[in-house]
């Protein structure tokens, strides 16, 4: 073989307003090799990516394919080129089977005959069971992204971009994911892994390059790294292990729910059966589960933006609140960090000062007979923007134009600042980068010592094992009883997790993600 | 092979405010085609339309009258649609204003006591208000509890409220003495608001519009409730998340925009027209949403937006009389504002292809996912 690399690039420049996503980025991919691409929040690891695809052009630089320079203009150009992409949110249409929508995605009119044939055989030869016939709605996220591998390994990719592919699958799920890359590496294929997950870079990748604050600051073999030392490289600090205080003394009942049963109310969504949970001020109960196994129906119905028909069924700090809105129940000194950020947790539109007020006018008393006090909303913006090393040229920007991890960084720290006696958060640390995560997970366990009692809902498992008192499952919307964090193992809920969703597992599930 | 439209990558923040100038643009050339084909001069014919009637003081201070309850219906309007409630019955709620506080007014005809004529006018402009809120109410009520869509009952109850003023005035309402004509009578110098500028029919309702700019430019830029609106119109999940009512969001919006178009139906009646007539606005409530948009929902926006839409009645009055064509021309007018003003906004969003749709389809679907995870 030659020693000319699959993809290189030089000299890469992209400037967004106000910030240098990527300055003189050199990077070389190898045919064949897993190389992982490393790096913070606003690291411009994304932009770069995006560069690769044909998303985003570059300003300055040059890419060169197997040796020959190339204009990247389109996603289509790059995938004529071989480069295949799976985002970490996919592109797929429910109501449409698992062939149509693999359809949807190609450049050419496939014959739907064939296209399921070529799926069956793609899928049986690279371990990636997928029944053609299925409707989306009906299968796992773990399914769901094999659909995305697959629709890529159908144009025969020479380059596999996997964005940070493993955030919403299980252990076991996670396993035959990598597997499944070895193979297509041994065949020739590259892949270009991006993931937060540094033992997984380094049980998977042959290759790292690490950027910082744009540049490519390192490159090294991360199987010759500690975890540790990779994560140092990647803040460019020493890093500070979120540390606990005493051990938490449980407090009164500051949330309580109920045999709480619930029918979605989207045909999409999941039922609720008989779920029962107390938090305490003072500690933290972590809910830990594969995506899409009731914690967004779960959620809604605690933070009441889904009120319930019986009123005793949720009790927050002694209230029965089951037919309070959103509102009454922040009233009542609730704090609440959604799983979705835009749209949900933030408005994109507005500036990060309005975002304060959304959702803290009440807690620090913003409103004076009806006007908003602005002057205390933007010193309170400041403040969440001080504290939590939120990455903004100003408060007065919009949310939408914040990077995904400085955006959770400001609504965690919006509603932690809250002061509040109950706060449930979904997926805090999500896409967010070594450092910040545990700062977010450092303010968690501080605010529990000023005896507020948190629920996290979290798909990340070892973050719940990280900060969690105590510890339940969710899966098919049913919750399993908490137990304490010392009395459980990361394999044993990799079981329950996968418990009632996964059958299709044939045996194998002993190895966990330490394997 | 069809057109298509691609969404860009970024909509130039220049081009939405500047969109509205683009929509009068074009309407005064594509207005200037239809002329000529007509038959008439372009240029004579834009100059009888567009100039001519504001050429002296009298004439400018008529454009002001008209817009009066043009801006008095479009703000409220347009904090409705800030909040995605969509309220397109404006005509009927100020119609149902002319009727509460003409109705007032004629009740109240030729009574003595000094006190009644003292409290006579802000008792119909209360009522007037009343009555536009009562009617904006029936909508609000159906779509919270039946959730009803409110463009359709908005909309419906307009022609409800049309044939109730309209059945009013050819009966019980019918002034005695008037010949048997379906008007009701004049009313007394107590029911009518005072002239600011003599000589002229520009009247206290004036300052009352202006005064609506103010409030509700401050009510969207300074209180919370503004805020909930915005929240509300721009991200429903994240209002519900901070807690702001969707069902009081309906209730207060559709109230607001109800009680000044009521507002504006006894100030029309109050003022320029005097007494109780089957028809008392040309449109002014439909008028007013397109008023809304061209002013881009913006207080002061729809202030300017008024004026030229105000511009298009008195224009299509001249040109009626000067030039002979059909009243209809105005109607042409607003509608060519509305649809550049659409199409713009489409424009800036979006460009048009022409390309193979087969191959096309799928590819946009891939980016549209793609540049939907840029955005994330």
């Amino acid at each position: 073989m030659s020693n000319t690399p699959l993809l290189s690039l030089q000299g890469i420049d992209k400037a967004f307003p106000g910030v240098l996503a990527n300055q003189q980025v050199d990077v070389e991919v190898a045919p064949g090799s897993i190389h992982a691409l490393l790096g913070e929040n606003g690291a411009g690891k994304s932009t770069l990516v995006k560069i690769i695809y044909g998303v985003l052009h570059p300003d300055a630089g040059a890419i060169h394919w197997q040796g020959e320079r190339v204009d990247v203009p389109s996603p289509h150009a790059a995938r004529r080129l071989g480069i295949g992409m799976v985002f970490q949110h996919f592109s797929l249409f429910d109501a449409l089977s698992v062939t149509e929508n693999i359809a949807l995605g190609l450049d050419d009119a496939p014959d739907m005959a064939a296209l399921r044939e070529r799926i069956v055989t793609v899928s049986a030869d690279y371990g990636l069971p997928l029944d053609p016939d299925r409707h989306v709605y009906t299968l796992s996220v773990g399914e769901r992204q094999r659909i995305e591998i697959v629709r890529c390994l159908l144009q025969e990719p020479k380059l596999l971009i996997m964005d940070e592919p493993t955030s919403v699958l299980t252990p076991q799920e996670t396993e035959k994911l990598f597997a499944t890359l070895r193979r297509l590496a041994a065949e020739g294929c590259a892949v270009l892994y991006i993931s937060h997950k540094l033992y997984e870079i380094q049980a998977l990748c042959d290759t790292a390059t690490i950027m910082r604050g744009g540049r490519v600051v390192a490159s090294c073999d991360p199987r010759q790294e500690t975890a540790h030392s990779l994560a140092e490289m990647m803040i460019g600090e020493e890093l500070q292990p979120a540390v606990r205080g005493a051990a938490a003394v449980p407090g009164e009942v500051r949330l309580e729910v109920h045999t709480l049963d619930l029918p979605a109310d989207d045909q999409f969504g999941t039922d609720l059966y008989n779920i029962s949970l107390a938090v305490h001020g003072g500690e933290i109960l972590g809910i830990a589960g594969v995506a899409g196994n009731g914690q967004a129906e779960l959620l809604a119905a605690l933070s009441g933006e889904t009120p319930l028909a019986d009123n005793d069924q949720i009790t927050i700090c002694g209230t029965p609140c089951g037919q309070l809105d959103a509102g009454a129940r922040r009233a009542l000194g609730l704090a609440f960090v959604p799983e979705e950020r835009l749209g949900h947790g933030a408005v994109p539109e507005m500036s990060l000062v309005d975002n304060t007020l959304l959702s803290g006018y009440r807690r620090h008393g913003l409103i004076r007979l009806g006007v908003i006090d602005y002057a205390g909303a933007e010193r309170e913006a400041a403040g969440v923007v001080e504290q939590f090393d939120v990455r903004t040229p100003g408060v007065g920007h919009v949310a939408g134009s914040l990077s995904g991890g400085n955006l959770q960084k400001f609504i965690v720290g919006r509603e932690v600042r809250q002061a509040p006696r109950l706060l449930i958060v979904a997926q805090p640390t999500w896409g967010v980068d070594a450092g910040a995560a545990a700062a977010i997970h450092q303010a968690l366990l501080d605010l529990t010592e000023t005896g507020t009692g948190i629920l996290l809902i979290s798909q990340d498992l070892d973050e719940v094992l990280a900060v969690s008192d105590r510890v339940a499952v969710i899966s098919g919307g049913r919750l399993s009883a908490a137990q304490p964090r010392a009395a459980v193992d990361a394999g044993q809920l990799g079981m329950l997790m996968a418990g009632l969703h996964d059958i299709d597992d044939p045996g194998g599930q002993a190895h966990a993600a330490e394997a | 092979m069809l057109p298509r439209l691609e969404p860009r990558k970024e909509p130039s923040r220049l081009l939405t405010w500047t969109t509205p100038l683009i929509a009068v643009a074009a309407t005064l050339v594509t207005g200037a085609v239809i002329f000529w084909f007509m038959g008439h001069s372009p240029g004579t014919a834009l100059y009888t339309f567009f100039v001519r009637p504001v050429a002296d003081l009298y004439g400018f201070t008529e454009l002001l009258v008209k817009a009066t309850p043009l801006v008095l219906c479009a703000v409220g309007l347009a904090i409705g649609f800030r909040a995605n409630v969509w309220n397109i019955g404006a005509e009927g709620q100020l119609t149902l204003g002319a009727v509460f506080g003409g109705g007032l007014a004629i009740f109240l005809h030729g009574t003595e006591s000094a006190l009644v004529q003292a409290l006579t006018l802000p008792l119909m402009l209360i009522a007037g208000v009343l009555g536009g809120m009562a009617w904006a109410a029936i909508p609000a009520f159906l779509k919270t509890r039946y959730d009803a869509n409110e463009i359709l009952t908005s909309l419906m109850l307009t022609y409800v409220a049309t044939l109730l003023l309209s059945t009013l005035v050819h009966g019980p309402w019918k002034d005695p003495a008037g010949y048997n004509f379906p008007e009701s009578v004049l009313f007394g110098e107590a029911a009518l608001l005072p002239v600011l500028w003599d000589g002229t029919r520009l009247h206290l309702g004036g300052l009352l519009a202006l005064f609506a700019v103010a409030l509700a430019w401050f009510v969207l830029a300074r209180t919370l409730l503004g805020f909930q609106v915005k929240v509300v119109g721009m991200a429903p999940q994240a209002a519900g998340y901070a807690g702001f009512a969707r069902r009081r969001m309906v209730w207060v919006t559709l109230l607001i925009a109800g009680g000044l178009a009521g507002l504006a139906g006894i100030v029309e009646v109050a003022g320029p027209i005097g007494q109780l007539l089957p028809v008392v606005s040309p449109g002014y409530g439909f008028t007013a949403i397109i008023v809304a948009f061209l002013g881009r929902l913006h207080p002061l926006g729809i202030l300017f937006a008024a004026l030229v839409l105000a511009l298009s009645y008195l224009g299509g009055e001249t040109a009626q009389i000067e030039l002979g064509l059909p009243q209809g021309i105005t109607g042409v007018f607003q509608g060519m504002i509305l649809f550049f003003l659409l199409a713009s906004d489409v424009l800036i969003r979006y460009r048009v292809r022409f390309g193979a749709p087969a191959i096309a389809r799928p590819a946009t679907v891939a980016e549209g996912g793609e540049r939907a995870e840029q955005g994330a």
